[in-house]
């Protein structure tokens, strides 16, 4: 590609697959304008996205302010961020007309580094889902195959970013929402350590879970975007106050030497033996690239998850509470009374996920309850993350699946509430601990996307990003579009 | 464990949430599956753990006692369902 060439219009391929470093290069040395960008996207999600529906909500682009990191570089966030003046939704009926009346720290940020929005994403309601098949503005189709679910709960965000209708988008993670969707979608998903970056204007599920990051193409993108989107932020009493690493710096690091702990309990016969596969070949990369590898004992996931689907339902009873039919959002028609108001407001607010998970956690929390679950489950946390704490002292990474099989059908889990669950069982240790996790696309199965899960310590994401990185420089998964993303630059 | 359809009415009470009859049998296998898998936290290796209700084990940061926000009632008040005067509107409450 010769750098004096001009952008052609209309969905040029070496754009849309192209990393954020390499557009904001083409930005400042002036073969692109971001007007000439933002429209270029806008008008590839004018034409696919009525295929996949990925978004909720488009949003005129304003021209960024000043020379930030990000400056010119259009994106969509998951429709949990509020974005003043933006319909935010949660992908509910109860918020379907609301308006923001203010800023997440993370738009703030993203605004600030010079982002461009260009629309609202596609999610499981409330962020409670697995496939995106949970939301009051219907499903959304995952890119590789539309017959397969997306992933979720931010399957918008990825759905989005593997069809290149943007370079990047926002997501949240309390239970496998960033890394579940990334790696069905095949793009890269980065949760980062809970407390890393501001929850203030996220939409709350379960507050000591949730967790926002981002979803990019490449290890490299997720850098970029996530050394804007981090650190302390005084509005959120769960901030961490620990100074953010230069994420880019650190991507040129060899990981020779590097301990990449294998969990042996996750190569178990709960796992696709085909994703198993891709799996193992991922890390053989890892060992290729220098890293030496260790069996490591993660044991319990069966615990965790039996745990986080109460933790989690009890957080999200107490934060939905605020959704009563007076403050904010949808209201019943002519209630009788206000006990009228409140229980016909929220029955008919609120999908049928949603109503389940409060159900579960009121119970969970009521009273003679509250020992034999709630506490229970926080104890089981204990047990899980100290599991994590011992195999660090064997490791340094660890690396193992995002999901037991590669994107399911649509409709297929649909009836079964607690099967769908199990979709979660290798990412929700992770939450329950605290610990940053990304996903890395590793290859495909059946056509359909698999990723690479890994994890690390606590705030050591500037490793786990560059792991991630050496690999894709040895790959090329990542670069990989599907036919629809390819078919409108025909 | 598994709830009767007494409990699950007491349940939805509590969370202002309406259980239709037609719902009410699918929504007692749901939560009861969910709730079965409850029975793992028997585990005796979990007696004598310190609970966990934070990942870090951080305390809450206290800032400093400064007013940093501003009046914003009406853009506020902007998204409820009914508002007058800078007031919310409910139905009534006392006769």
């Amino acid at each position: 590609m010769s750098s004096n060439q001009h952008a052609r219009p209309d969905g040029d391929a070496t754009i849309v697959n192209a990393s954020i470093p390499e557009l904001r290069r083409r930005l400042d040395a002036g073969e692109l304008g971001a007007a000439e960008l933002a429209n270029q996207f806008a008008d590839r999600i004018e034409a696919l996205d009525p295929k996949l529906n990925s978004l909720i909500s488009r949003v005129d682009p304003v021209a960024p302010a000043g020379e930030g990191a990000l400056a010119g570089i259009p994106y969509v966030h998951k429709d949990i961020f509020c974005a003043k003046g933006t319909r935010t939704t949660c992908a509910s009926r109860m918020l379907a007309d609301w308006v923001a009346p203010y800023d997440a720290t993370v738009h703030e940020r993203l605004s600030g580094a010079g982002a461009v929005l260009l629309g609202k994403a596609n999610m499981d309601e409330f962020a409670m889902g697995s496939s995106n098949e949970n939301s009051h503005f219907g499903a959304v189709a995952n890119p590789w195959d539309e017959s397969a679910v997306p992933g979720g709960s931010s399957g918008g965000s990825a759905a989005a970013v593997a069809a290149r209708l943007v370079p990047f988008a926002t997501g949240t993670d309390t239970g496998g929402s960033i890394r579940q969707p990334a790696a069905y979608c095949g793009v890269t998903g980065i949760k980062p350590t809970y407390g890393r970056v501001s929850r203030y204007g996220m939409i709350a599920y379960a507050s000591s879970f949730d967790q926002g990051g981002v979803i990019a193409k490449s290890a490299e993108d997720c850098a970029v975007v996530l050394g804007e989107m981090a650190g302390f932020d005084g509005r959120d009493s769960t901030s961490a106050d620990r100074e953010v690493p230069d994420y880019v710096a650190a991507l040129g690091e060899s990981i020779a030497g590097l301990r990449v702990g294998i969990p042996k309990q996750w190569f178990s016969d709960a796992l696709d033996p085909a994703v198993g596969d891709a799996v193992t070949a991922a890390i053989d990369e890892l060992r290729a690239a220098g890293a030496e590898t260790v069996e490591i004992d993660l044991p319990d996931a069966d615990i965790a998850l039996a745990a986080y689907y109460l933790l989690a339902p009890a957080e999200a009873s107490s934060n939905l509470s605020r959704f009563d039919g007076v403050r904010f959002g949808y209201r019943c028609e002519e209630p009788r009374d206000l006990q009228d108001l409140y229980e016909r407001t929220r029955s008919e607010g609120f999908g049928a996920e949603v109503k389940r998970r409060i159900l579960v956690g009121t119970y969970a929390l009521s009273a003679g309850y509250y020992d034999a679950f709630y506490r229970r489950a926080q104890k089981a946390r204990r047990l899980v993350t100290d599991h994590f704490h011992r195999a660090f002292e064997q490791c340094d990474v660890i690396a193992g699946p995002v999901t037991p099989t590669p994107a399911f059908d649509r409709g297929a889990h649909a009836s079964d509430p607690a099967k769908m669950y199990l979709e979660d069982i290798f990412t929700i240790p992770v939450n329950l601990a605290g610990l940053p996790g990304m996903s890395v696309p590793a290859g495909f199965v059946g056509g359909r996307p698999v990723g690479l899960q890994l994890i690390g310590r606590h705030f050591d994401e500037a490793r786990l990003m560059n792991v991630a990185h050496q690999y894709q420089q040895r790959v090329d998964w990542h670069t990989r579009m599907p036919p629809l993303a390819d078919d409108a630059n025909q | 464990m598994s709830l009767t359809n007494d409990q699950l009415q007491a349940v939805a009470h509590l969370a202002r949430i309406a259980v239709e009859p037609e719902w009410r049998d699918d929504l007692r296998s749901d939560l009861n599956a969910i709730l079965d898998q409850a029975s793992m936290l028997d585990d005796p290796r979990l007696n004598d753990l310190e609970p966990m209700a934070h990942p870090l084990d951080q305390t809450q940061t206290m800032r400093a006692d400064e007013v940093t926000e501003t009046d914003r009632r009406d853009e506020l008040l902007a998204g409820a369902p009914a508002a007058e005067r800078g007031l919310f509107l409910v139905p009534k409450v006392i006769e």
